[in-house]
């Protein structure tokens, strides 16, 4: 039917609403529709801020001026802690709402605390959410100006998260297509697992597997993209980064998994377990750690860990995609 | 009032007409077709030439008044109805006042005896406000003049409930309409468990809660015999359920919303809430096994599934906002489709609109055979237009199909004798 009805699918996809004319990033949402260069760009400019951050002149004044509001209703630490860092340095002035206190769980009132919002002449809202698809909710009622980084929507993207990643990863590999990168865990509910493999596949990465008990993967999950293994023994051979997702806490009982014992048992990243990657394989992890749930606590502080390292790098990732979609406004 | 028609294509499949004839109406009933009685004398004539003359649509899922939304009325949304060729609206039971007691039913049946657009017929709550143990005094319902009862989407206790309102309504003469969802599994999904909601995020259904619950209700209908009509099949496996249980002559009928013939879970993309309804949108393969089963005639009814939201119930994240699409005025126009598309007949299309949910219903429209009540509704065929959100009569404005371009469009509607709705402009 669509060929007579060629206004089936009009509406746009998701890079139409990320990028203006030009192509310029304007709202970073998910990494679904953007093109390699665009993440590249991303790359090399966090580059740029991360040799600069070792040296003395730590602000730059990019984004003076400007007020970014961290918009947070549902809780996170190190996520709002490091993009506002990034905000600091790049010199904006920076409001921080909780919103995971605030009554705001209708459509109604999350859109008039936008109103509220864009009236105090805002530049950009950095916003976490628990429901997949409030960015792109907010991004459609919002005014024309503002800026929206999604810091987390749901099970839906975590971008910021997966081009930290992607950062961390090209410090240690050049060539991406070489690479083998496993992600273990609750790719189910994970928003990180989602763009994590939407960059990889992206930056094209040679091979992308999931390792998980078929609870915690989607339905379709082959058609994401990634190879799923039954088991670590299987799925960890020869790769050269393997990406741990926490269990949440919710789900270590009941009918997705038995219980932490068995979770650690099978899907645990063990020391052992880690000698199955390739000679220079790492080991991620987007945090926060279950220690001797999903990771050996001696992996966590091992010489492969890089999980502070991406932690580090998402200061200068974030100062990158929040100056990138200011340009508009800044030149 | 005396009516003629003049001119017009008459298509009604159930009376078996399909010829250029003159419909002559006469107190509220089809009095004439081809000549008149040589007394009858037309106080009005509708010229009906180059134009479809059909019996009106009979609508099965009709929300009036959905639960906790403002705008919509009995009033708003049966004028919606006449405006679309919908001339019988069957008010489902999620609803506000719940059709629970004789009242409830008696207000509603006023009100749109008041509005005077189009013929009201409603379901009846099968459990006391649609909970889930205590059955609704079905025997006053019926009397109240309920077609059928049921619980809409709302969850049965258990199997031995279940079994006990289908049999009591039974011994009622009542069908019991029933929605095949097992709710545990549905869960807190929100859209099909496929690819879109897997790379989306979105919570997923899968066909199972539908299938598993349709094969649970088709056991009881097996041991019990008692009538059961299933609502709103979405799925492809629900279909090929269906045909078996026909074929081995269970009482069985059912539904399909129309806009599952024609939308897939691609239309969510971009967490386009206008494409969020229960039950999901679902597959290309399940999409063309649901028109297979309506050709096939597995499905007898096409239905709105008329929710007319207010704005607010669609301003949320796509797995906050509130399922359903403000149908009733692009349920005929969608359907004439599927003949521009050449999967139905065109006299397939107008049974599947009219003779065949008006049987559901045990009413007797949905024809327009000498005797039958007049409602019709006149069809200019081949003429494209573009449906247009502003133009709705609905007061819900929560449509995907803003936009679509259209062959068939309603000219004008009579219910009971009486002109109800004509299109500007044409006279």
């Amino acid at each position: 039917m669509s060929s007579t009805q060629p206004t089936l699918f009009r509406l746009p996809p998701a890079a139409q609403y990320q990028l203006d004319e030009e192509g310029r990033l304007r709202h970073f949402l998910t990494i679904e529709g953007l093109p390699a260069e665009l993440l590249e760009e991303i790359l090399s400019t966090a580059q740029s801020f991360h040799t600069a951050s070792d040296q003395a002149a730590r602000k730059v004044p990019l984004l003076r001026g400007k007020t970014i509001v961290n918009l947070f209703f549902e809780a996170s630490t190190r996520t709002r802690t490091t993009f506002e860092l990034a905000a600091k340095r790049l010199s904006a002035d920076v409001l921080n709402l909780d919103m995971a206190t605030a009554a705001t769980t209708k459509g109604e009132s999350l859109l008039d605390t936008l109103r509220n919002l864009e009236a105090m002449h805002c530049d950009m809202f950095v916003v976490r959410h628990h429901q997949s698809g409030a960015a792109h909710f907010i991004v459609r009622h919002v005014a024309e100006h503002i800026s929206v980084i999604n810091a987390g929507d749901g099970r839906h993207a975590h971008p910021t998260q997966a081009m930290l990643d992607m950062f961390t990863l090209r410090q240690h590999f050049s060539d991406f297509g070489a690479i083998t990168v496993v992600i273990v865990g609750d790719i189910l509910h994970s928003r990180v697992a989602r763009s994590e493999i939407q960059a990889l596949r992206t930056l094209g990465v040679g091979e992308i597997r999931v390792i998980a008990p078929r609870t915690l993967l989607p339905r379709e999950a082959t058609s994401l993209g990634v190879i799923p293994f039954k088991s670590m023994e299987e799925g960890l051979v020869g790769a050269q980064a393997v990406i741990m997702l926490r269990l949440q806490k919710e789900r270590m009982h009941g009918s997705f998994v038995p219980g932490e014992a068995e979770y650690y048992q099978l899907y645990g990243l063990t020391r052992a377990r880690v000698e199955l990657l390739a000679e220079d394989g790492i080991v991620m992890h987007p945090g926060p750690v279950n220690r001797g749930v999903e990771i050996e606590s001696a992996v966590v502080d091992g010489p492969r860990s890089v999980i502070l390292k991406q932690v580090r790098n998402g200061i200068a990732v974030r100062m990158a995609i929040l100056s990138m979609a200011m340009r508009r406004h800044a030149w | 009032m005396r009516l003629a028609i003049r001119g017009g294509y008459v298509l009604d499949p159930a009376g078996g007409t399909d010829a250029v004839r003159d419909v002559f109406c006469g107190r509220g009933k089809i009095v004439g077709l081809g000549t008149a009685a040589e007394e009858f004398e037309a106080e009005q004539v509708v010229d009906a030439q180059g134009c479809l003359v059909m019996p009106g649509a009979v609508d099965l899922a009709v929300c009036l008044n959905p639960m906790g939304e403002q705008r919509a009325s009995v009033e708003s949304e049966t004028r919606a109805a006449v405006a679309g060729g919908v001339t019988t609206v069957c008010s489902v039971t999620e609803t506000q006042p719940i059709p629970d007691s004789p009242a409830a039913v008696r207000l509603l049946m006023e009100q749109a005896q008041q509005a005077g657009f189009a013929r009201l017929e409603t379901l009846g709550a099968a459990m006391h406000g649609l909970g889930d143990t205590q059955l609704a005094g079905l025997g006053a319902l019926r009397e109240a003049g309920c077609v059928g009862v049921s619980n809409g989407t709302r969850p049965y206790a258990n199997l031995l409930v279940l079994r006990r309102a289908m049999e009591y309504a039974a011994s009622q003469d009542l069908t019991l309409f029933y929605h095949p969802l097992d709710h545990a599994l549905a869960g807190q999904g929100c859209a099909h468990e496929g690819t879109f909601a897997a790379r989306l995020g979105l919570p997923g259904i899968l066909p199972a809660a539908e299938t598993a619950a349709l094969a649970q209700m088709t056991a009881l209908v097996q041991d019990t015999g008692a009538r059961v009509h299933f609502c709103r099949l979405s799925c492809a496996q629900a279909v090929d359920m269906l045909e078996i249980g026909r074929q081995a002559g269970l009482p069985v009928t059912a539904d399909v919303a129309v806009h599952q013939l024609f939308l897939t879970e691609e239309a969510v993309e971009g967490f386009e809430v206008n494409a969020l309804v229960s039950p999901p949108l679902r597959t290309e393969h399940d999409r063309q096994r649901l028109r297979e089963g309506v050709r096939d005639g597995v499905i007898q009814a096409i239905c709105s599934d008329h929710q007319p939201l207010d704005p607010d119930s669609k301003m949320a994240p796509f797995p906050e906002a509130r399922p359903g699409i403000s149908g009733i005025e692009t349920l005929l126009p969608l359907t004439m489709e599927l003949v521009t598309g050449d999967i139905l007949t065109r006299a397939a299309a107008v049974e599947r609109l009219t003779a065949g949910p008006a049987e559901i219903l045990g009413r007797e429209t949905g024809t327009l055979a000498v005797g039958a009540p007049a409602d019709l509704c006149v069809v200019r065929l081949d003429d494209p237009w573009t449906f247009d959100v502003e133009a709705m009569l609905s007061a819900g404005r929560n449509t995907p199909f803003d936009g679509w371009q259209f062959h068939d469009r309603v000219q004008a509607t009579i219910c009971g004798g009486r002109i109800v709705y004509e299109r500007e402009g044409e006279a």
